[in-house]
């Protein structure tokens, strides 16, 4: 249970320790049930994240500039690029992985995928708030149709979608075949939506968020540092939400053996007939 | 008339030329003179395509949203059998027949009908197409006819649709009936219908799920005629009843179904007066103890007493 | 394939009448909630209820198109036919595009209808039938394809009509910009707004969808 290293927090700190992810699979399929779902890879790991966090906030709020047009709102945007980048990611690895499932048909894949999805619409949802919080002040109001924020909209209700389905009661094979399915559609969907929206912009002249302003130095890193400390953050929550998946799934098969064993009890001639059970 | 691939040669006279009024329906099965010629020409041919044996089940286990409704059943079948499955509610006979279809998964264990793995997906979609299901579904579109269902169905399997007038004749479904929207059919009549749809497929195994429920006597001996010819065309039956009686006369097996496993019986007929402890399932009481078991496990035939089966606890 | 275009048959008797119905109350309740001033648009002089009828038609198309979707395989979770599809050995494939090919046929019955119910009420110039024509047939493809998709997807043996909306409206947000903005250039030959790339969208999005419900049937219809 070490610690690694601390030290002040420097951006570049983030970088080094950032993960060889330890294998997700120590502490959970060899064990009987583990207590939580850390472990030695997670903890490095997740502190590795808390680390570049503060350097992100170090970097953003302190050290970067306000930015001439927008002031200091511009910080908002250290956040909120970022998730973006994550999001899109993680539905990236929820269409990556489905299609393994679908070839291989290996449950492990199939519970990648959904927590991918669940952390994937989390950091959408989170930035949809910055975005939203970010237009306030600069244009006065909360919403504006443009093309990102409108496709990212959509693409969180396919997603939530998504995850209703897997919630769907059916066996088990099937939802997540299904799921599988949606999971590959969903994002090329988003391809789609994305570059309608896009299109559809062009043609009513609209307002697009602008980021194409003029960005120094210091500013572009501070950005790099926000991608690094989400990803991160991402990788961390992935880990342990996949974990949570898996243990749960042993419940259930534990649950199962038990059914297994009330149902051939129901006859109780067994002995007699010398059947093995 | 070409046969499909993997179905039983149905010699086109028998379904020729019948008159299709009810006194046919009212249980005048025994046309078998007609049929002399059919079962020598047809039987051979069947032989050589049906595997044998039929079903093969060992210690198989399906899981119908995860709760075992089979659980270890080990089970063989020979062609020409009819087997009736018989057991309390919940016992898993419903599901066993859908596993026979090839619509049920199969969890564990191993099992292979009319040579096809059970286990693989191909080998169950393949099965499929050989093995005709009645079931407590109708199969049927409310809102077309009895003669629209069976064609669309016909063709949905690719059998000629040449050979649905015959069998609808058969079933006693032309002339009135033919025309009418299933929705205003009786239960008995849907379940002609269905039975239609599943004679004109003309399986190597037929599974009937309870053919006897909803039918008045006529009707159940009509079933029972059917079930005959078919087999005397080279077809195994597996039907589940409560009508036990009935079902013990044409049935050539018994095994009961319970707790998601089969036990076998004699002749039920020999069971009864053979083997004084025979305890039918229903009633049994303390009777645990009282009989030795004779024969091995294999359930294939083998006279094994299944003795004081404790009427299961209503599950599922 | 040939089979379920039997179906076509026997649904457009009994369901036609509903849906039909309902999509045209769409049309009169939009009308109803939207004031009819002018505007000044252009070079036109057009009131708001003009302006956007493409987009009200569309949506009651879209809504409809739900019903209809969900119907479809309403019908077919009924009474088990899904197990008795499943037995007869039959492509999946060609389930998905003949229940496709069923569902649009219905709907562009049902448009057609609808369109002209809109143009009287809604009082809108045409400027290009040819577009026109395109757009409603490609569009409304691209939503029974994928809507035919989704509601496979989202049907169980009870089929949950609450999720089909869910899955599918997000998917056919391109659609519905596409059919809208080609149905405006095609009613008033707006010279900002080219229709025929539009319906190229629309192609696509359709093609791409065959493309795919073929492809994702055959695991979608295996239960087991």
């Amino acid at each position: 249970m070490t610690i690694s290293d601390s030290s002040s927090g420097a951006g570049t700190e983030a970088q080094d320790s950032a993960p060889q992810n330890a294998a997700p699979d120590g502490a959970s399929t060899g064990d009987s049930t583990p207590a939580n779902t850390g472990s030695r890879g997670t903890r490095r790991l997740g502190v590795a994240a808390l680390l570049a966090t503060a350097a992100l906030l170090l970097f953003g709020l302190v050290l970067s500039p306000p930015e001439a047009s927008q002031a200091e709102a511009v910080r908002l945007f250290y956040l909120h690029l970022p998730s973006v980048a994550v999001a899109y990611l993680g539905f990236f690895i929820t269409m990556v992985a489905s299609i393994i499932y679908l070839r291989k048909g290996s449950l492990f894949w199939d519970l990648v995928a959904g927590s991918a999805a669940e952390i994937g619409v989390v950091f959408s949802a989170f930035m949809l708030i910055s975005g939203s919080l970010w237009g306030r002040p600069t244009w006065g109001v909360y919403w504006v149709w443009d093309p990102r924020l409108t496709s990212t909209t959509v693409m969180v209700v396919m997603y939530i979608g998504y995850l209703a389905v897997r919630r769907l009661e059916l066996p088990p094979e099937v939802r997540s075949r299904r799921a599988a399915v949606l999971g590959i559609v969903s994002f090329l969907n988003v391809i789609v939506v994305r570059y309608s929206v896009k299109w559809w912009r062009g043609v009513h002249q609209g307002e697009t968020v602008g980021l194409d302003t003029q960005m120094d130095g210091l500013q572009l890193f501070s950005f790099f540092v926000g991608l690094v400390a989400f990803m991160l953050i991402f990788a961390w929550m992935l880990i342990h939400r996949f974990r949570i998946s898996w243990l749960r799934h042993e419940i259930d098969e534990q649950a199962l053996a038990q059914a297994l064993a009330e149902r051939r009890a129901e006859t109780n001639a067994t002995g007699l007939l010398g059947r093995k059970n | 008339m070409i046969q499909p691939p993997g179905q039983i040669p149905w010699p086109s006279h028998w379904f020729a030329g019948q008159n299709c009024d009810d006194a046919l329906y009212r249980g005048d099965v025994s046309d078998g003179e007609e049929s002399t010629a059919g079962p020598a020409s047809g039987a051979e041919g069947a032989e050589a395509l049906i595997a044998d044996p039929v079903v093969e089940l060992d210690d198989a286990v399906s899981l119908i949203d995860r709760f075992p409704a089979v659980a270890g059943l080990d089970l063989t079948v020979h062609k020409g059998d009819i087997v009736l499955l018989r057991g309390p509610n919940g016992a898993g006979k419903s599901t066993l027949l859908r596993l026979c279809a090839g619509l049920a998964p199969l969890s564990a264990g191993q099992g292979s009908v009319l040579g096809h793995d059970l286990a693989s997906r191909v080998g169950r979609r393949s099965l499929r197409r050989q093995a005709g299901l009645l079931a407590h579904q109708t199969f049927l579109y409310d809102e077309l006819t009895v003669e629209e269902n069976v064609l669309f169905w016909a063709r949905a399997n690719r059998i000629d649709t040449a050979s649905v007038e015959p069998v609808l004749d058969r079933l006693a479904l032309s002339n009135r009936l033919k025309r009418v929207k299933v929705s205003n059919l009786s239960a008995g009549q849907r379940r002609r219908t269905s039975l239609a749809v599943l004679v004109v497929r003309r399986p190597r195994l037929w599974l009937l799920d309870e053919p006897h429920a909803g039918l008045d006597v006529n009707g159940r001996d009509f079933v029972d005629g059917l079930v005959k010819h078919a087999v005397a065309f080279g077809a195994t039956v597996m039907l589940a009843s409560h009508d036990f009686d009935r079902a013990a006369e044409i049935a050539t097996r018994t095994v009961v179904i319970d707790g998601g496993q089969a036990y076998d019986q004699a002749q039920p007929q020999a069971l009864r007066e053979d083997e004084p402890n025979f305890q039918p399932p229903a009633e049994a009481t303390a009777a645990n103890g009282s009989t030795e078991a004779n024969g091995s496990t294999e359930a294939n035939g083998n006279t094994e007493v299944d003795s004081g089966v404790a009427p299961a606890a209503e599950s599922g | 394939m040939a089979g379920k275009d039997l179906r076509i048959e026997f649904t457009s008797r009994v369901v036609t009448a509903q849906i039909l119905p309902f999509g045209f109350l769409i049309l009169i309740m939009f009308g109803l909630a939207i004031p009819p001033e002018l505007l000044v648009v252009g070079d036109a002089r057009r009131s708001v209820l003009e302006e956007v009828a493409p987009a009200l038609f569309w949506l009651a198309v879209l809504l409809s198109a739900l019903m209809a979707l969900g119907r479809a395989f309403a019908v077919e979770a009924h009474d088990g036919n899904l197990d008795a599809l499943r037995m007869a050995g039959i492509d999946p494939a060609g389930v998905f595009l003949g229940k496709a090919l069923a569902v649009t046929a219905e709907l562009v019955m049902v448009e057609i209808v609808l369109g002209l119910g809109a143009f009287v009420v809604f009082d809108a110039p045409l400027a290009n039938p040819v577009m026109l024509a395109v757009t409603i047939v490609l569009a409304t493809a691209g939503v029974t394809l994928a809507g035919t998709l989704y509601a496979a997807l989202a049907a169980g043996q009870r089929a949950r009509d609450t999720l089909v909306p869910l899955l599918v409206l997000p998917v056919l947000a391109p659609v519905l910009l596409g059919a809208t903005l080609a149905t405006r250039d095609a009613l008033f030959d707006e010279p900002g707004v080219a229709g025929w790339s539009w319906t190229m969208l629309l192609a696509v999005f359709a093609l791409l969808y065959v493309g795919v419900g073929t492809l994702a049937f055959g695991p979608l219809l295996e239960e087991t």
